[in-house]
């Protein structure tokens, strides 16, 4: 018993006291600051280097939507045009948001990159619950999502939840490119949660096929489907995702 | 006399043309006395030599610290041959494995199911009125990755247990081949980071190994060193992440927040070095691209004394308690003739009494000086399964902090990468958290790859999860799962 009390004192208290102000350490890799300086003729180091093909050369532009966050773009830059600050406000409402573009500075593209609708805001704000299917996931983004329920993050106090059931849930959390042998599953699941009814697409691996684009997948899930949320990362950070349903269901402020 | 097989270490590399080419008879009558001589069989597939096929077999000697390859004169598209698995059921997931990518056939195999492929399969059906089936997943109550579980039950008790799996197929191996075309084998990373996002630092380096060995570079102590601290880091932080888990499926809350809660600090402590949470970013082909600055060192090893300390106060609490180990015990027993039959490997084997750890048995250059506590257990219950979680988080962060006290790890250090080297073959082997990883590369004549084979440690200890819960009740599946915790997309690929 006194050995427990102890550990209880151990422990203390963890949470975060405030998910949306925290910032992440500088040696987090987040949103990419694209310099304006004009490349040198006929360079693109860094489109060579690109595995998932998220960067475009000529004028710069990185798509987050297909970034894994690796950096190496900026460690072959001749210029240092490109580098990886540490902001991790990444969400964004449109796949067009997620294209970064030479001279696109955190502030001013994360202000724009969420619009809460006051429909959203109204009937979810206070309660939004979350059922995760991982369709060809590596299990780094489950690993994160279990992460954000732990004591650290803990989304719960916001509302906001993973669910059992479909039937308990507003949105499908979608992780993992989609491969073939998942593509009915995940219809089933979406098709099982009750209207009104969200998407959410984490992970560069979701959002795009990701590095996996090439693989064996089946993506016409979102042919069929519009997406709600872009939640990019490889894996996506607990505090991206918190803050990025926070952004989604009670906006910027609240 | 040419021996019909050849010997190699751990992350070296061979010319094909110096390993003989047996007959087919021979392949398999070779097989067959190896296995006779206990070596595990670690690879089995078919290799494109131009139109033709040749089977390559790897065998790990963990006796002599060697692997032992045997390879076929070419083979036609409609191989067939006496199954292996009747004999040794070891062989069971490979031959199953070769005879789906390739179509060959192990005849008389006992059980010829698929790995990876989903559809229109028939279940084990167990007759009698007092059975009954229960089907769980793909898609499962947690926020965990997909594959379908089939229960025959009598009651309450688990009689049989299918497990099938292949949902998350990505096709990962042929990806390898696509991306090397694209961007070169030792620039292809980012996917080798990807194969299993809980493994980030075992598959990585199992991959920078064959291509330093394939092209005959040389990497840094330094680099070699930075590469062990991540692997044990990742290994520490896992089995936090299982303890905790462990401790959530029988409601014991405060071990579920303790670990949750440490874990992260070793996470963290991995981003601080590397900018990700899961060390991706840091090993590249040719050694690793950040190095530790002496503050960053000093602060992490204050944070390991700090995670150590609350996560060892944790298991003596919940060690003791009675409703943990009423739980914990005596559940999910795999014996120690089971895991050597079925070929288990790793922490899972180990906490059945088998002595297997590549870190011993085969260890990576330059990692020799670096002696791995060896746990053991006998009982290979979930109870041997959590203990030894905790013996391995102990050491590996203790390891952690002594390497960052004694070394100089200042300099990022990347070796440029020379050409691959033709008609060659390398094999590595890392000890992930989970077990054994073994990667495999062949190149032909003109140095380009044409085979990449992939073994993820989960590919051998599913069986064990069906076996451990045998004569369970169904209630405690989700304890033995979380026991294993085996790799889906390790195994799918």
């Amino acid at each position: 018993m006194i050995d427990f009390l102890k550990l209880r004192r151990i422990q203390g208290k963890q949470y975060i006291e405030d998910d949306r102000k925290q910032i992440l350490s500088k040696s987090f890799r987040g949103f990419p600051l694209i310099g304006t300086l004009k490349c040198p003729e006929g360079c693109s180091e860094c489109v060579k280097v690109c595995e998932a093909s998220a960067v475009t050369g000529g004028i710069c532009s990185i798509d987050l939507g297909k970034c894994t966050l690796c950096g190496d773009c900026s460690f072959v830059c001749p210029q240092n045009k490109i580098v990886f600050s540490n902001g991790h406000h990444l969400a964004t409402d449109s796949r067009e948001k997620l294209i970064i573009t030479e001279g696109s500075t955190y502030e001013n593209w994360e202000a724009e990159a969420v619009k809460v609708r006051n429909e959203i805001k109204n009937v979810f704000g206070r309660s939004f619950k979350l059922r995760s299917v991982s369709a060809g996931g590596c299990n780094g983004c489950e690993l994160e999502f279990n992460a954000c329920s732990n004591v650290n993050f803990d989304m719960g106090r916001f509302g906001i939840e993973f669910v059992a059931s479909p039937r308990h849930a507003d949105a499908v959390v979608i992780s993992g490119p989609l491969s073939e042998n998942m593509a009915f599953a995940l219809e089933e699941t979406y098709n099982a949660i009750p209207e009104p009814k969200f998407i959410i697409a984490a992970g560069a691996c979701a959002i795009s096929g990701g590095i996996f684009a090439e693989g064996t997948l089946d993506r016409s899930f979102f042919d069929n489907h519009k997406v709600d949320l872009y939640i990019p990362g490889c894996p996506v950070h607990p505090l991206t995702f918190v803050n990025a349903l926070l952004d989604f269901t009670r906006g910027k402020q609240d | 006399m040419t021996q019909p097989f050849y010997k190699m270490k751990n992350c070296e590399s061979a010319d094909i043309g110096n390993i003989n080419e047996n007959s087919i008879e021979d392949f398999f009558a070779n097989a067959v006395s190896m296995l006779k001589d206990d070596l595990r069989p670690v690879h089995f597939f078919a290799v494109p030599f131009k139109e033709e096929k040749k089977l390559l077999m790897i065998f790990a000697d963990d006796k002599n610290n060697d692997l032992s390859v045997i390879m076929s004169k070419p083979v036609p598209g409609n191989l067939r041959w006496d199954s292996l698995t009747a004999g040794f059921s070891c062989m069971n997931m490979l031959e199953r494995e070769i005879h789906e990518d390739e179509g060959f056939v192990p005849v008389n195999h006992p059980w010829l199911k698929p790995v990876r492929n989903t559809d229109d399969y028939q279940f084990f059906k167990i007759d009698g009125k007092d059975v009954h089936e229960v089907g769980v997943g793909p898609v499962h109550a947690g926020v965990i990755e997909p594959g379908h579980f089939r229960f025959n039950c009598a009651g309450e008790k688990v009689l049989h247990l299918e497990i099938s799996l292949g949902y998350q197929k990505r096709g990962v191996e042929k990806l390898m081949l696509r991306h090397s075309e694209k961007f070169g084998f030792n620039n292809i990373h980012q996917l080798a980071e990807s194969i299993a996002g809980d493994t980030v630092a075992g598959h990585t380096w199992a991959w920078a190994a064959v291509t330093e060995s394939l092209s005959d570079t040389k990497i840094s102590q330094e680099a070699q060193i930075i590469r062990f601290l991540a692997l044990e880091m990742e290994r520490a932080a896992m089995h936090a992440a299982d303890l905790g888990a462990l401790a959530n499926d029988v409601a014991y809350l405060p071990g579920n927040s303790v670990y949750g809660a440490n874990r992260t600090l070793i996470i963290n402590s991995m981003l601080e070095i590397c900018g990700s949470r899961f060390t991706r970013g840091l090993i590249r082909s040719g050694g690793v691209r950040f190095g530790i600055t002496k503050e960053k060192a000093k602060k992490i090893v204050e944070t390991i004394y700090q995670a150590k300390y609350n996560m060892d106060a944790c298991a003596k609490v919940m060690f003791s308690s009675a409703s943990v180990l009423h739980r914990f015990e005596s559940t999910g027993i795999v014996t120690k003739e089971q895991a050597k039959a079925i070929g288990m490997t790793g922490m899972t084997a180990r906490a059945s009494g088998l002595q297997n750890d590549v870190r011993i048995s085969h260890p990576l250059r330059g990692t020799e000086d670096f002696k791995s506590g060896h746990f053991v257990f006998e009982s290979g219950d979930v109870m041997a399964r959590a203990m030894i979680r905790d013996c391995e988080l102990s050491d590996s962060l203790f390891k952690c902090s002594e390497i960052l006290r004694n070394y100089n790890l200042e300099k990022p250090d990347c070796s440029p990468v020379n050409e691959l080297k033709k008609n060659s073959i390398s094999i590595s082997m890392v000890e992930g958290w989970r077990g054994e990883i073994s990667h495999c590369a062949i190149t032909d004549e003109t140095g380009r790859l044409i085979r990449y084979k992939i073994k993820d440690p989960s590919l051998n200890n599913w069986f064990g999860l069906a076996l451990a819960v045998r004569n369970n009740g169904i209630s405690d599946f989700p304890l033995c799962n979380k026991s294993f915790n085996l790799s889906y997309c390790g195994n799918d690929l």
